[in-house]
């Protein structure tokens, strides 16, 4: 109990200290934010601009919603994915790794507290970001299922976040080059994933890499739920993978981070500089 | 059954090599061996690059030893490493803190890490800060506004915080102007009479080390060349005429860095008894 009381304390440290300093850097979280606002909104004038420069006739409202999932959706994974990732790399950059790894915590409670806040601060964000895009075009979601949406959502954070754990081992082996591994892993998911287009463009090579990324079957199953209506238990076929995936990286990712965490010790990589 | 613990820290021909580029291998710790009583405060004097932050990071568990092993209290760094964890804090040259945060923010991501109540760390905090001189109007302030000796003592109060049984000092007053060293020095020692700590003090300061340290090791490429108690070790070196040598002289007999030559220098692992 006492065990579990300290594990617990030590998760919420985590979240707090995230959030402090989220707080701390609030200039930097305006930029990126009115970035992001700005992104989401160019792709939904895509959206919108599609009928005048194709010529036909065509479903604006669902182009504009098409864009603007592929937009918010990306930018809620990705904000996942990052935070997880760069766990490391934000600690080094701080200079406070190696107190942070010498206290007597469990990794598992070290990495599942800063995913937990990612996700708190990833929903949080992503709201901003819908009330912002709102102003700018007339959403009718009169047939959108948003609790099948959230669903997928949820399902969907899961694999993500098992894929920031994996992805949080580069920069924990390689100070130098590991955050830039991490940021080009990210720019393939986003090309490979169909987050402004359907995989089905892509070619064959590309389709089959598509469908090992967690991302398509989120991008897809959200679509599935806010374009089309349908219910959750219509879109088995994207959060069963999804869930399997989370499932399977979830616990791969701490076991691989311990595992890489003592080959660090060894080679002398857990410290503050590269 | 856990055997009877004598000892706070236990190195045992501990060794820590670095493979670089070129197939070139840095011996950092080479076959150290020492121990530290339970409440000593022990020194290890050495020049830079000696291998006494490579020494603090393996008994932190931060780095594993290729040879040898470190056991703390009787539990081993490698396999018992989260109950090490627990018993251990250290007080590096750089404060290491969230530069943007607050210093009680700061201090309390470290209370939650060490399973502590904000009640309980708030309580010990109000008495650490008092005995350590804090000004406790400043604590709500970013750490990067704090001078470098404000941080050091607010490292201090992170590691009291936690009530380690073994404290390591990775040169805490490196750095620091004359007063701030003063300043710092002085809270060791007083938080050493106080809490009865177990210390591993690694520094340059001579002064430092006779005065806070009940024995001293002088480290030199990764070896440990001389130990003992300081007035021992003064013992041990040739007198310069009428005068007593000092601490520096010995530092600089056994590290060889002084008119002679370092490869001249004798090698000894032979504590002085």
């Amino acid at each position: 109990m006492q065990l579990v009381l300290r594990e617990l304390r030590a998760a919420w440290a985590f979240v707090e200290r995230n959030f402090n300093l989220t707080k701390r850097y609030w200039k930097w979280e305006v930029v990126f934010l009115a970035y992001t606002v700005a992104n989401s909104v160019t792709m939904g004038f895509i959206g919108k601009g599609v009928e005048s420069f194709s010529g036909a006739t065509l479903d604006v409202n669902f182009l504009i919603l098409y864009m603007l999932i592929g937009s918010i959706l990306w930018g809620y994974l990705s904000i996942l994915f990052e935070i997880v990732a760069e766990t490391v790399a934000w600690e080094r950059w701080e200079e406070t790794i190696e107190y942070t790894f010498m206290s007597p915590i469990s990794r598992a409670t070290h990495l599942l507290s800063v995913c937990w806040y990612s996700i708190l601060y990833g929903l949080l964000r992503s709201a901003l970001i819908l009330f912002f895009v709102s102003w700018f075009f007339n959403l009718d979601l009169s047939n959108a299922n948003l609790a099948a949406a959230g669903g997928v959502l949820a399902v969907g954070s899961l694999s993500f976040i098992g894929l920031g754990m994996i992805a949080a081992i580069l920069p924990l082996i390689s100070p130098e080059k590991g955050v830039q591994v991490v940021h080009i892993f990210q720019a393939l998911l986003l090309m490979f994933s169909g987050v402004y287009y359907e995989v089905e463009v892509l070619p064959l090579w590309m389709q089959k890499v598509a469908w090992i990324s967690p991302a398509t079957y989120a991008l897809k199953g959200m679509r599935e739920a806010i374009l089309e209506g349908k219910p959750f238990s219509a879109l088995n076929s994207y959060t069963l993978p999804l869930l399997l995936m989370g499932i399977v990286m979830l616990p791969v990712g701490i076991f691989t981070f311990r595992k890489m965490e003592l080959h660090a010790k060894k080679k002398g990589l857990l410290k503050r500089n590269g | 059954m856990r055997e009877k613990i004598n000892f706070a820290l236990l190195v045992n021909e501990v060794s820590k090599y670095f493979h670089k580029k070129r197939k070139k291998t840095i011996k950092a710790v080479d076959k150290v061996t020492f121990t530290i009583e339970k409440g000593e405060t022990f020194g290890v004097l050495g020049p830079n690059g000696s291998g006494k932050s490579t020494l603090i990071r393996m008994i932190s568990t931060l780095l594993i030893p290729d040879q040898g092993s470190i056991s703390v209290f009787g539990y081993d760094t490698e396999k018992e490493s989260v109950k090490v964890r627990g018993l251990i804090n250290r007080v590096s040259v750089e404060a290491s803190f969230f530069k943007k945060l607050s210093a009680i923010e700061n201090l309390l991501f470290t209370a939650g890490l060490y399973g502590i109540s904000k009640k309980q760390a708030k309580e010990k905090l109000n008495d650490i800060f008092e005995k350590i001189g804090l000004d406790k109007k400043r604590l709500g302030d970013p750490i990067e506004d704090f001078s470098r000796g404000m941080q050091q003592k607010v490292s201090i109060a992170r590691a009291f915080l936690t009530a380690p049984q073994l404290l390591l000092l990775d040169e805490p007053t490196t750095g620091l102007d004359p007063r701030a060293k003063k300043e710092v020095q002085a809270l060791i020692f007083e938080v050493k009479e106080t809490y009865g700590t177990s210390i591993l003090l690694t520094t340059h300061d001579m002064y430092e080390a006779e005065e806070l340290c009940s024995r001293v090791s002088i480290l030199h490429k990764g070896q440990i060349r001389k130990m003992g108690p300081v007035k021992q070790l003064k013992d041990s070196v040739p007198k310069k005429g009428l005068k007593e040598p000092t601490l520096e002289d010995v530092f600089l007999h056994y590290t060889g860095t002084s008119l002679k030559e370092e490869n001249e220098q004798p090698v000894e692992f032979r504590e002085v008894s």
